[in-house]
């Protein structure tokens, strides 16, 4: 039975079909929802939801499921894991009671990690769809997750970045020198990630064995992941081949993982394979997971959820394997699910938020296509506010431009200017090795080093002659 | 080597002969630590021309005559899709995957007897960048006419469709109502910063309203500095005859052709660890 919610305002009486229908009216206005039906039909209509959500003991999310226990194991694993004990302290609450007790004083860093493991994705949904942007912000900073594999991410005050070194054809030299380029701009601390242009897993040992040698030899505190579908990397590992961090797409619905070509199980099996490995020197945090708005939709396995909803509930597939990253690619799925700057941002700052709340070691994709109405102003926007959220990582790639995937993230620079104007640091472990290395002249002040490091002007001189293309 | 005079406040890097060897946006040198004022209008430059890039439309009249020579069936249809403009049809895939009425009328109307069946039908689609398609539809398929042509066993072809503000899976609306065994689209991609011409290639047996995209073979990135015209229709070539020799595409349908490169490839030597 599909309970119905009402809500009566003045002499006004509304009625919700369902809890998804008062979700998604109650989120702000995006693309997506509009291309999937459920958005609200007038800017009123989605204010009274929200104004009925509010009122909604947390407790509903556990009764009135959103997805069915019985058709969905991601249903399974939030309800099976939902620790009654965290929740304890906050059972009494509504959603709207939830906003105000994580903005309060009360809501320190420490407790809000103790609650953590009683609050659902659908609660943590729930609070973000009545929350502002500056709320989105503030409580998020307060959410600390720290996570290990080669070094520490998520201390307060730091903030990394994904050396992505893409390249069309996966050309060794062009890979390397991209990489060269990031390190030498303080990048890469929280993993060296390549997207491979030819996915398959002889390509994937190859760029594996590729970055491996990079990290050995100038013995970076970092680690490394090719992002291929976490089939090929378990093929891989039985090949012998150097897997630090296993990498997966994930989505909010057992549909969606089931058309990315994956259940919990692979999941598993994979965390188990990459941890026999050993390879982590100060944790064994070895998984690797993108998220994104709108890819349930896109899969048709949406249930009549709003995206971000079924973005949330991704972040339960998430913590349940420990990853050391996390991020949302959230400009990357185009006009369709978020129209322009303004949803691009908002959409960010949720999914930051959700993911921290839940425990998540949550980075992001800063990002947009060129069909998007968006540009590096809102790039800008949204990695300054990330930043003061307490972001975990973010991309760094030369000059914004992927020239593999065909969109714009941010840049090496983009990183140190929020470095720069936000105080924030690297990793300590990458932080130290910048130092060591004299890659940065002042790490303290962010100010790179103005001629090229020694162990770095070596290699310069093997590059190949006339080679040019 | 300086781009910059000295106190001007840019940093150059002394590995900028690096940019040889890739399109990245390497060596940018720094102001502080911010990007110096040429690389930073360079790329607002690139990022114009790439939105500019998605909204010019297809200058449908021209590429009809450019592509009448060709000799593909008989005539060139001009359908659209039931995106009315440019705006609706970035936000409504769904409707950008349908033809409007008119434009499906006009594919059914002829069809007073049963249509013969054919073994390609070919669309020709604006998608995300009209130019991709406007500068690289005419010299691929005069490139893949001559292969078909030459191809051992005979190809019957339904008349070219050339379609505006389509998405790949309209083809499937055209190849059913062509009663085409195989439709092939040809798609204007998604424009990057440094490729705004990029033409898409997707090939889908026994098409229908309603197929998904594991369906297809995809063939990305066809433009003169990218895959290059005759690379392109020798590998689609090879997979139009799989394709048809095994009544199937997409994720069964593995393209080969490539093996063979990525087994002799050099590997992974670079000047980093080498």
């Amino acid at each position: 039975m599909v309970k119905a919610y009402h809500h009566t305002l003045g002499s006004r009486h509304y009625r919700f079909a369902s809890l998804a229908e008062l979700m998604a009216k109650a989120t702000p206005s995006r693309s997506g929802d509009r291309l999937a039906g459920v958005i609200a039909e007038s800017a009123e209509e989605r204010v009274v939801a929200q104004m009925a959500l509010a009122e909604l003991p947390l407790t509903t999310f556990l009764e009135d499921h959103l997805v069915p226990y019985r058709e969905d194991e991601i249903t399974r694993l939030i309800i099976d894991t939902h620790d009654a004990g965290a929740f304890a302290s906050i059972r009494h609450l509504t959603v709207g009671d939830f906003r105000n007790w994580l903005l309060s004083d009360l809501a320190s860093p420490e407790v809000i990690a103790r609650v953590r493991a009683g609050i659902t994705p659908e609660m943590a949904a729930a609070v973000s769809k009545i929350m502002r942007n500056q709320d989105l912000i503030l409580v998020a900073s307060k959410c600390r997750v720290t996570t290990a594999f080669r070094n520490t991410i998520g201390l307060p005050g730091r903030l990394a970045t994904r050396l992505q070194p893409n390249h069309p054809t996966d050309d060794a030299t062009g890979i390397a020198a991209s990489i060269l380029d990031g390190l030498l701009y303080g990048n890469g601390d929280a993993v060296i990630g390549i997207n491979p242009a030819t996915d398959n897993v002889a390509q994937s040992i190859k760029l594996m064995t590729l970055m491996d040698e990079v990290i050995q030899k100038y013995r970076i505190p970092t680690q490394s992941c090719v992002l291929t579908h976490v089939t090929n990397t378990l093929e891989a590992i039985e090949q012998g081949a150097p897997v630090d961090l296993v990498f997966q797409s994930i989505g909010g619905t057992q549909a969606t993982n089931e058309s990315f070509g994956f259940d919990l199980a692979t999941l598993a099996e994979a965390q188990d394979a990459a941890r026999s490995l050993k390879r982590g020197t100060v944790g064994d945090n070895v998984m690797y997971f993108e998220t994104g708005q709108g890819s349930s939709l896109s899969a048709n396995a949406h249930h009549g959820l709003d995206q971000q909803t079924c973005e949330a509930r991704a972040y339960a597939v998430a913590r349940h394997f420990d990853p050391l990253l996390v991020n949302t690619v959230v400009g990357f799925i185009g006009p369709e699910y978020l129209f322009d700057g303004k949803q691009i941002i908002r959409a960010g700052l949720e999914d930051h938020f959700c993911a921290k709340l839940l425990g998540v070691p949550m980075g992001c994709d800063i990002c947009y296509t060129n069909h998007a109405a968006a540009d590096q102003d809102d790039m800008d926007n949204l990695l300054t506010l990330l930043g003061t959220a307490g972001c975990t990582f973010i991309m760094g790639i030369p000059g914004s431009d992927d020239i593999m995937l065909n969109y714009q993230t941010t840049s090496f620079h983009d990183a140190l200017y929020a470095r720069r104007v936000l105080d924030l640091s690297p990793a300590p472990e990458f932080e130290r090795w910048l130092d060591e290395m004299a890659i940065f002249e002042d790490v303290a002040r962010h100010r790179p080093s103005g001629r090229l490091p020694e162990a770095f002007a070596r290699p310069l001189t093997r590059l190949p002659e006339g080679d040019v293309r | 080597m300086s781009d910059h005079p000295p106190d001007h406040g840019v940093t150059d890097n002394p590995w900028q002969r690096l940019r040889q060897f890739t399109a990245a946006r390497i060596g940018l040198g720094r102001a502080g630590t911010s990007l110096p004022t040429a690389h930073s209008l360079d790329f607002q430059l690139a990022h114009a021309r790439a939105q500019d890039a998605v909204h010019l439309p297809l200058e449908v009249e021209a590429l009809c005559g450019d592509l009448a020579g060709l000799g593909i069936g008989e005539g060139v249809q001009r359908l659209h899709s039931r995106a009315v403009d440019r705006s609706t049809y970035l936000q409504r895939p769904d409707l950008g995957r349908r033809l409007d009425e008119a434009s499906r009328r006009r594919l059914v109307e002829s069809e007073d007897a049963p249509r013969p069946a054919v073994d390609l039908a070919i669309a020709v689609v604006d998608g995300l960048s009209s130019l991709a398609v406007q500068q690289n539809a005419p010299p691929f398929l005069e490139a893949l006419t001559r292969r078909l042509a030459e191809d051992d066993s005979s190809w019957s072809l339904a008349p070219l469709s050339v379609v505006e503000q389509g998405r790949v899976a309209i083809g499937d609306e055209i190849g059913e109502c062509q009663n085409a065994r195989a439709v092939l689209v040809l798609i204007g991609e998604r424009p990057g910063l440094s490729s705004p011409d990029s033409l898409g290639l997707y090939l889908t047996w026994a098409p229908w309203v309603g197929l998904t995209d594991a369906g297809r073979n995809c063939i990305s990135n066809v433009r003169p500095s990218g895959f290059a015209f005759e690379e392109a229709s020798r590998r689609l070539m090879y997979l139009l005859r799989e394709s048809r020799a095994r009544e199937l595409s997409g994720v069964r349908l593995k393209d080969r052709t490539q093996d063979d490169v990525i087994e002799s490839s050099v590997g992974m030597r670079n000047f980093l660890t080498s």
